[in-house]
């Protein structure tokens, strides 16, 4: 591994996003933020702006309304980035799935590289989601690279 | 040769010494919070992981902003170093903060843009006290210039105290701590989403975060100066200028930017005021030779 994905792997800042949860799974990611998760641990910052943040966590079923703004704030992120979505609602719409407002999930809108099932999941599973966020970033990263010296000859 | 090692160790020392220091402060925040806080080289991987993102700029003007940013402030560490004149550094520094509020400026986002109107205000705010120290200095010296400071024989902490603590209300609102974060946050607190960093981002951004080191050094170094006899001891002081900023911004929290321009003029100032009147009082401690 080299000390660019030593780094990456170290310093994934956080984007969270809320399309519209019951706020039960915001909580459990605010949680991660405290003492007790401490994900500053791992490097991980909630820095609160898409064009500094690494990995966006989406919560919430996703609607008509809120759908746009998602889709501009995985735009505004810079490349290597990954999507976490978390709960039962970001998945598949959970309880809310037949609501005439609601789209079920995040993955028609942006796509999606980790899911953290769980109604709402613990602050270990968020992080463990995380981290297995920053790893899929080294991924696609290296794909990149290889598609890019595909490219070159 | 002396001279080009010397120009080298303070191009090459300030990232590395600087980011050690904010490694500290992560994990000093973190342990005061009762938290275990990320290792101490953290600084080092975040400015290497924004050199690896994808560069995606508003302009151009942002990115010669950001370089002229980090230019511009390797130059004042340089000036420093080689004892040059301490007023056309602050020029310089002045100068190299504009540019980063130009380049908020250049972007048409809400946020950058009151970021950058209250980056403004906090060089309102610290200017005149940066400048009052170098008046007292001048006053010791005859002259502007550093390598005088570093020919006096006395310590200027003995007849500058007060400026210990002005210096140290400097370099809290250089450093975007809390009570001083208006125009944006240091760690991850957020004030306008990041204030006048909202727009930056990827390699740009690493470029000024890598300037802040730089200034970060230089402020401590212009703190040091106060204890230039013993070079240790001014590594202390400075360090201990640092410490106090860093408990500070744990145990307040954010003020407006009203409070902000009131309370550096009126205590820091103030502060350096009453330094400046001690230097004239005859008091034989506050005697300038």
């Amino acid at each position: 591994m080299g000390l660019m994905d030593r780094a990456r792997a170290r310093s994934p800042w956080i984007l969270h996003f809320d399309a519209g949860a019951c706020n039960g799974c915001d909580i459990e990611v605010l949680a991660c933020l405290t003492p007790v998760y401490d994900v500053e641990r791992f490097g991980m910052m909630n820095i609160g702006n898409p064009k500094h943040a690494d990995v966006l966590l989406v919560t919430g079923t996703c609607n008509l309304r809120n759908a746009r703004v998602l889709r501009h704030l995985y735009e505004q992120m810079p490349e290597p980035k990954a999507v976490v979505a978390i709960g039962a609602c970001a998945l598949s719409g959970g309880v809310f799935h037949e609501c005439y407002n609601v789209l079920g999930g995040v993955e028609g809108i942006i796509p999606v590289d980790v899911w953290v099932p769980g109604c709402a999941p613990r602050p270990e599973a968020i992080m463990e989601g995380a981290v297995m966020a920053v790893q899929r970033v080294l991924e696609k990263r290296a794909r990149m690279e290889d598609r890019e010296e595909a490219k070159e000859p | 040769m002396n001279e080009y090692l010397r120009g080298a160790l303070a191009i090459l020392l300030p990232p590395i010494v600087g980011g050690l220091l904010m490694g500290l402060d992560r994990k000093l925040t973190a342990r005061l919070q009762g938290r275990v806080g990320p290792p101490i080289t953290q600084p080092f991987y975040d400015i290497l992981k924004l050199f690896g993102k994808e560069s995606v700029a508003c302009n151009t003007f942002q990115a010669i902003a950001a370089s002229l940013y980090l230019v511009t402030n390797m130059l004042t560490v340089l000036m420093l170093a080689f004892g040059q004149d301490l007023l056309v550094l602050l020029f310089v520094l002045a100068l190299g903060t504009v540019m980063l509020i130009l380049g908020g400026f250049s972007v048409k986002s809400p946020y950058s843009q009151l970021g950058s109107q209250r980056e403004l205000l906090q060089m309102l705010a610290y200017e005149p006290l940066l400048v009052l120290m170098v008046v007292a200095i001048y006053l010791h010296t005859g002259s502007f210039a550093v390598s005088d400071v570093w020919a006096l024989n006395r310590p200027l902490l003995l007849s500058m105290p007060l400026f210990f603590l002005s210096q140290t209300l400097v370099l809290a609102i250089k450093l975007h701590k809390s009570p001083f974060d208006v125009s944006a946050s240091h760690h991850a607190h957020q004030e306008l989403v990041r204030g006048i960093y909202t727009e930056f981002s990827g390699p740009i951004l690493g470029l000024i975060e890598l300037g802040n080191l730089y200034e970060l050094m230089l402020l401590l170094g212009l703190t040091a100066l106060l204890l230039h006899t013993v070079w240790w001891a001014g590594a202390l002081l400075s360090l201990s200028s640092l410490i106090i900023v860093i408990l500070l911004d744990n145990i307040t929290s954010r003020m407006t930017w009203h409070w902000l321009v009131k309370a550096a003029w009126l205590w820091g100032a103030g502060l350096a005021v009453a330094n400046l009147i001690l230097l004239y009082s005859g008091i034989p401690s506050f005697r300038l030779k």
